[in-house]
């Protein structure tokens, strides 16, 4: 068995989703959890459930808020304490950022954002996507262990039966080193909603949108559906949403369980970013759109009249 | 201030991806070059602290393959000074393109007081070069910058994460800034601009000059192929008024009780 340790991250005394998909799909390797700074009981216990051995809390002040240099080096300090032939991660904002760095303290090569993956002979054979998710690759990582990966939000999915874990709590003093880039502050979004790369729902807004104030449907209807809203890339480049919102290989890749594009004609570079969600609702004036081709359900019929009438049917379905 | 960029040459985005009869790689042949699009911006960010901070250089470094060096030209073409390339394959690891430009930037003999990237290449997608060099250079970074100010040697850097939410890094040089779209608006590179890019010195480096052999390869690729073609789905014409309500109605129920996703 392969000894593997997972970094996970929580927000609002939850842990983020993507740490149960990886250790659902760890199951049968011993793995610990580790995480920076305190974690609620009821975080433990789903980590445990989900197959966590020893659940390691790193604590120091100088990591109340996230800083790549100063987790990658309490990271780098634990591990060399320690001995793991795998370290895991979520490809979220922070995983991205400081895992790279951590990977270089060792010398050692890292996979991003697999899609997919499996254990031989306790060696990791990865899937990612590469060109935006035109194409798809195995992937394997060589030379100097531990050897790090980080998974993407929702590809993998979350485990029906987990075996559970131990789940020991153990906490430790965390050695951040130094630290030369500080947060001086963090301004918060225009919306508290999931991001788009981890939202389970999400409601996509084109050209077609016309303009800014009209993406409120989509804001609307969202609501309802508790997704995200989000943008393809014509409609970012013509000022109707910020960049944060696009969808597509220039902006974030998606693979949510339900999208629904709207007056989107469906450009190669934005089915690259959306076409792994699982199932694509599309709706459009033209009947040869290419979002067509990807769509499991295509509406042809004006978004400014669909959109509300769908609200309407969801609002009934859902209440 | 010597300022250094790093910049790849990646596929058009509108680049239909094939991949290789014995799946090792796509297809390059026919592929039209661009300079991958967030490094547009780490240029962009580059010319306007040279513009304001007078007597700095601006030099752009790219590891890759020779058939074509559009990147590097239109950078310079932009404005950079001077160009080197470090000569491989176009498909080398993240750890080996950043030991690459690490290995470019101390032959150069200038010291790097900030280094300026794209996020991430749109061909691999790996995200990893900027933090990984600046582990290498022990510099403090800030990735998916969407603000960028320098003041002397203070720079206030903006971090999207997720949400669109932002974090404010105060650092100082040397450092490195990965760069995202929204940070600035580049430049067309001018005619007089080409003209002079073509007279602009390009230094060409191979990967043993900056010290990097195959031994350095850490992630391996193989079974490049085209992700599966869903069946086709379901097509509702819906622009009649009159049928809309039921239209709707029927794919909200096949949301629920065929695809389960609602």
């Amino acid at each position: 068995m392969a000894n593997i340790l997972v970094f996970t991250e929580s927000t609002n005394q939850h842990v983020k989703s993507v740490t149960l998909e990886i250790l659902g799909k760890l199951n049968g390797q011993t793995t610990d959890v580790i995480h920076i700074g305190d974690l609620s009981e009821e975080s433990i216990q789903e980590l445990a459930k989900h197959g966590a051995q020893n659940i390691h809390i790193l604590k120091n002040d100088q990591l109340n808020n996230y800083s790549p240099e100063g987790y990658a080096n309490a990271l780098s300090n634990f591990i060399k304490a320690n001995s793991y032939d795998y370290v895991f991660g979520g490809a979220t904002s922070a995983g991205k950022d400081f895992f790279p760095r951590l990977a270089g303290m060792f010398d050692a090569g890292m996979a991003s954002e697999v899609v997919n993956f499996l254990f031989e002979n306790d060696e990791f054979h990865g899937t990612r996507p590469l060109f935006a998710g035109k194409c798809l690759a195995k992937v394997k990582i060589q030379g100097p262990k531990p050897h790090f990966v980080t998974v993407r939000p929702n590809a993998l999915g979350l485990p029906e039966s987990p075996e559970a874990g131990s789940g020991n709590k153990n906490e430790v003093a965390a050695d951040s080193g130094s630290i030369r880039a500080t947060i001086k502050e963090i301004i918060k979004g225009a919306s508290e909603k999931l991001d788009l790369t981890e939202a389970n729902i999400i409601v996509s807004g084109g050209r077609a949108m016309k303009n800014a104030e009209n993406f409120k449907i989509l804001e609307e209807l969202a609501d309802v559906l508790g997704a995200t809203v989000g943008a393809s890339r014509a409609a970012v480049d013509s000022g109707y949403a910020p960049h944060a919102m696009q969808v597509g290989q220039t902006g974030k890749t998606v693979s949510p369980s339900l999208y629904i594009a709207c007056g989107i004609s469906g450009a190669i570079q934005h089915l690259a970013g959306m076409r792994t969600s699982k199932v694509i609702v599309a709706i459009n004036t033209d009947p040869d759109a290419p979002i067509f081709t990807k769509a499991d359900y295509g509406i042809v019929g004006d978004l400014f009249q669909i959109v509300p009438i769908l609200k309407e049917e969801l609002k009934l379905l859902l209440k | 201030m010597n300022i250094f960029v790093c910049v790849k040459q990646v596929p058009d985005t509108e680049t239909k991806v094939i991949p290789t009869g014995d799946g090792s790689y796509i297809e390059t042949s026919s592929v039209k070059w661009i300079m991958n699009p967030y490094d547009e911006f780490a240029v962009e960010q580059a010319l306007l602290l040279k513009a304001s901070n007078p007597g700095s250089t601006v030099t752009v470094v790219r590891v890759g393959g020779v058939k074509d060096t559009e990147a590097l030209r239109t950078a310079m073409a932009m404005g950079a000074d001077e160009a080197i390339l470090v000569e491989s394959i176009d498909n080398l690891d993240s750890y080996m393109i950043a030991k690459s430009i690490k290995g470019a930037i101390e032959k150069s003999g200038k010291t790097a007081d900030l280094i300026l990237a794209g996020k991430q290449a749109i061909d691999d997608d790996c995200l990893q070069v900027p933090q990984l060099l600046a582990q290498m250079l022990d510099l403090p970074s800030v990735s998916i910058a969407v603000g960028f100010e320098a003041n002397g040697n203070d720079i206030v850097a903006k971090r999207e994460i997720e949400g669109g939410a932002i974090e404010v890094y105060n650092l100082s040089t040397p450092c490195l800034v990965a760069c995202n779209k929204g940070l600035n608006t580049p430049r067309y590179a001018s005619l007089p601009g080409i003209m002079k890019a073509k007279r602009k010195p390009l230094t060409q480096l191979s990967l043993s000059d900056v010290g990097v052999s195959d031994d350095d390869r850490r992630v391996v690729y193989s079974d490049f192929q085209l992700p599966p073609e869903k069946p086709a789905g379901k097509k509702f014409e819906a622009t009649d008024e009159a049928k809309q309500p039921e239209i709707v109605k029927e794919v909200v129920q096949l949301l629920r009780n065929e695809a389960k996703v609602i």
